[in-house]
C-alpha cells in the first residue's frame, strides 16, 4: 500500500482540530493542535514500520479520538471544556457516547464550517481571517504561510497568535444552526475564501506549487459551503464558479518554459475543459433569485473568457459592460484598471490610456506593478517606446518575484525592438 | 548472512502536517528499498514512548522515560545483512538522520547451540 501524495495529513489536520475543538472548546485549541500533533506521530511511527492503513484517514480521526478521550479523562476535574458539551463530558457514562457522536462523519464536515465561521470573527482583520484559516483548517504551518504570504515568519505569527487570542475569546464555537447569525457572517466568510483563492492566483510567491494548493483549499472549503443547505446561497454559487473558471487557466499560466504567460498570450488548449465546465454549471446555478454580488459578475467576466477559443474571439464589449456592473457594484482602483485593459482591448491603446487617466485614487494603484504594466503596453501600441519602456522599468521594480521579473525584463526588451516587429 | 537490530532512537516530534507527511513518505521509501532487496527480517515494531521501569531487589516500579529523550528508543527492525559494515551502511539511509535522532546498529548475538 502506498500513501495517498494528496497532502492527506495537512487536508486531515483542520478536520482534525476543527472537530477536537468542539468537544476541547475554543479556548482550547492549543491542546487541539497537540493532540492532531500527536496522532501524527503515532501515524509516522506505526505506518514506517507497517505501511498506512487501508482507510488513512479513519485511522487519523479513531487515532485523535482516543487520544481526546484519553485527554477528557485525565484532564476533566482540571479544565473546562467545550460549554455545550459540558456536563456530558463529566459522567464517564455519557463521555464515550458523545465523543463517538461529535467524530461522526456527518458531524465532522459541519465541524469544518463552523470553524470557518468563527475564523471569520469580525473583530479579526480579513488578512488576518485568511490567515486563520490557512493555518487551522488548511494544516498550513506558520512558515508555509509565510513562504506563500512572501512575509515573515514573525510578522505570520504574530498575526496568528493574535488571531488565535481573539477567537479564543470569543467563548465558543460559531453556531452554524443560529440561521440569522450565519447568514449575517456569510458574507465575510465568502471574502476569506475569495482573498484566499486569489493569495494563490494572484500572489506573490513565485512558487507554483504552493499558490495553486491555496486555490485548491480555497474551492475546497467552498464546496464544503456549497453542501450546506444555508451555505448554498447564489453567492456561494457564484464564488465556486469564479474559482473553477479563474482556476481553468492556471495550468496555461506559465509555458513550456517556465515563463509567465499573460491571458492573451496563453495557449487556451491547456485551459481545464473540466474546470471551465464545472464553472459554467455553478454560475447557471447562481442566477437564482435577484441577489447580485461582485463574485456574480466577476466569475461572468472570466465565462466570458473561457468562452473564447482564441484570444482575438474574445467578446469585448459585453466584458467592458461586466466591468461598468462591477464598478457600481464593487468600485476600485484595480476594477477601473482592468476595465481599462477592456476598454483597450475594443477601442484601441489611446482610449486605454484615457481610461486609465481617469481612474480615481489611481495614486493608490502605484505600487502596484500591473498598473504599471498596463502604461507600458498601451504605450508600445501606441509606438511611444521610450515612454512604454519607462513604464516597464517601474513595474519590474515593483515586481514580486523572479517570474515577474523575467516577465517585464522581456518586455523592456520588446520596447528595443524594430517598430516594424511591434505592430499592435 | 548475519543478523542485526536497529534501534532508533529519538528523532524530532515536530513539525507542520505536510513535512510529517514527506518524513513519513521517505520512511516508507527506504524500508521498502531495503525490503526489496531483502534486507528485511522482520520490521519489527514501534515503541510508546513511556512505560515502567522496575527495578532492584524491592522490584521497585518508576515511571519512563528511562534516559534522556533525545535516546529513547523508538522502535527497531531485524535485518539481515553480510557483516557490521554492510549493517551501518545500509542504515545511513534512514530518515531518521534529518529529524535529529539515531539508528544504533547491534549484531544479533550468534547462540551456537
Amino acid at each position: 500500500v502506498t500513501l495517498p501524495t494528496d497532502h492527506l495529513f495537512r487536508r486531515e489536520a483542520g478536520r482534525m482540530v476543527a472537530t477536537l475543538t468542539r468537544i476541547f472548546g475554543v479556548h482550547n485549541l492549543a491542546l487541539a493542535e497537540d493532540v492532531v500533533q500527536d496522532a501524527f506521530c503515532r501515524a509516522l511511527e506505526v505506518w514506517k514500520f507497517r505501511g498506512p492503513p487501508e482507510n488513512p484517514s479513519a485511522w487519523l480521526m479513531a487515532t485523535a479520538k482516543n487520544r481526546a478521550l484519553d485527554v477528557l479523562r485525565r484532564e476533566r476535574t482540571a479544565c473546562t471544556f467545550a460549554p455545550e458539551l459540558g456536563r456530558l463530558l463529566e459522567s464517564e457514562w455519557t463521555l464515550a457516547p458523545v465523543v463517538e457522536e461529535v467524530f461522526a462523519s456527518k458531524a465532522i464536515q459541519d465541524d469544518q464550517l463552523r470553524m470557518m465561521f468563527s475564523c471569520c470573527h469580525p473583530r479579526l482583520p480579513e488578512e488576518a481571517q485568511v490567515a486563520l484559516v490557512l493555518h487551522i483548517l488548511c494544516g498550513f504551518s506558520v512558515d508555509e504561510i509565510a513562504s506563500a504570504f512572501v512575509s515573515s515568519h514573525a510578522a505570520i505569527e504574530k498575526r496568528i497568535t493574535r488571531a488565535k487570542k481573539v477567537l479564543a475569546t470569543s467563548k465558543k464555537l460559531f453556531d452554524v444552526a443560529a440561521a440569522t447569525e450565519f447568514s449575517a457572517r456569510l458574507p465575510s466568510v465568502h471574502r476569506a475564501l475569495y482573498l484566499l483563492f486569489n493569495e494563490g492566483y494572484h500572489g506573490a510567491s513565485p512558487e507554483s506549487a504552493i499558490r495553486s494548493e491555496l486555490c485548491r483549499e480555497a474551492m475546497r472549503l467552498t464546496a464544503v459551503l456549497l453542501e450546506h443547505p444555508q451555505g448554498a446561497t447564489s453567492a456561494t454559487h457564484a464564488l465556486a464558479a469564479l474559482m473553477c473558471l479563474n482556476a481553468s487557466r492556471l495550468p496555461a499560466r506559465v509555458d513550456a518554459t517556465g515563463k509567465l504567460s499573460s491571458l492573451l498570450d496563453q495557449d487556451r488548449s491547456r485551459w481545464d475543459q473540466e474546470l471551465v465546465a464545472e464553472g459554467v454549471k455553478l454560475l447557471e446555478l447562481s442566477a437564482t433569485g435577484c441577489e447580485l454580488t461582485v463574485y456574480h459578475v466577476e466569475a461572468a467576466i472570466a465565462s466570458i473568457h473561457a468562452r473564447a477559443l482564441r484570444a482575438e474571439d474574445t467578446d469585448w464589449q459585453t466584458i467592458v459592460s461586466l466591468y461598468d456592473t462591477l464598478m457600481m457594484i464593487g468600485p476600485s482602483p484595480i476594477v477601473a484598471l482592468n476595465r481599462a485593459i477592456a476598454i483597450a482591448q475594443q477601442e484601441g491603446p489611446e482610449r486605454g490610456l484615457e481610461e486609465i487617466g481617469a481612474i480615481a485614487n489611481s495614486e493608490r494603484l502605484g505600487s502596484y506593478p500591473f498598473y504599471h504594466a498596463a502604461l507600458g503596453e498601451f504605450e508600445l501600441r501606441t509606438r511611444r517606446k521610450a515612454i512604454a519602456r519607462d513604464h516597464f522599468r517601474t513595474a519590474l521594480s515593483l515586481a514580486r518575484n523572479p517570474m515577474e521579473r523575467q516577465f517585464y525584463e522581456q518586455r523592456m526588451a520588446a520596447c528595443e525592438r524594430d517598430a516594424a516587429q511591434q505592430v499592435p | 548472512m548475519s543478523e542485526f537490530v536497529y534501534l532508533y532512537r529519538g528523532g524530532s516530534r515536530e513539525g507542520s502536517p505536510e513535512q510529517m507527511q514527506q518524513v513519513m513518505q521517505k520512511w516508507m521509501a527506504w524500508f521498502k528499498q531495503l525490503s526489496e532487496k531483502g534486507y528485511i527480517k522482520s520490521p519489527g515494531h514501534p515503541l510508546e514512548r513511556t512505560g515502567k521501569l522496575v527495578k532492584g531487589s524491592q522490584k521497585t516500579v518508576t515511571d519512563g522515560p528511562f534516559a534522556e529523550s533525545k535516546d529513547v528508543v523508538g522502535g527497531y527492525t531485524l535485518i539481515e545483512a553480510r557483516d557490521l559494515e554492510q549493517a551501518v551502511e545500509l542504515s545511513k539511509g534512514c530518515p531518521i538522520f534529518e529529524r535529529e535522532g539515531m539508528v544504533e546498529v547491534r549484531p544479533v548475538m550468534q547462540m551456537n547451540m
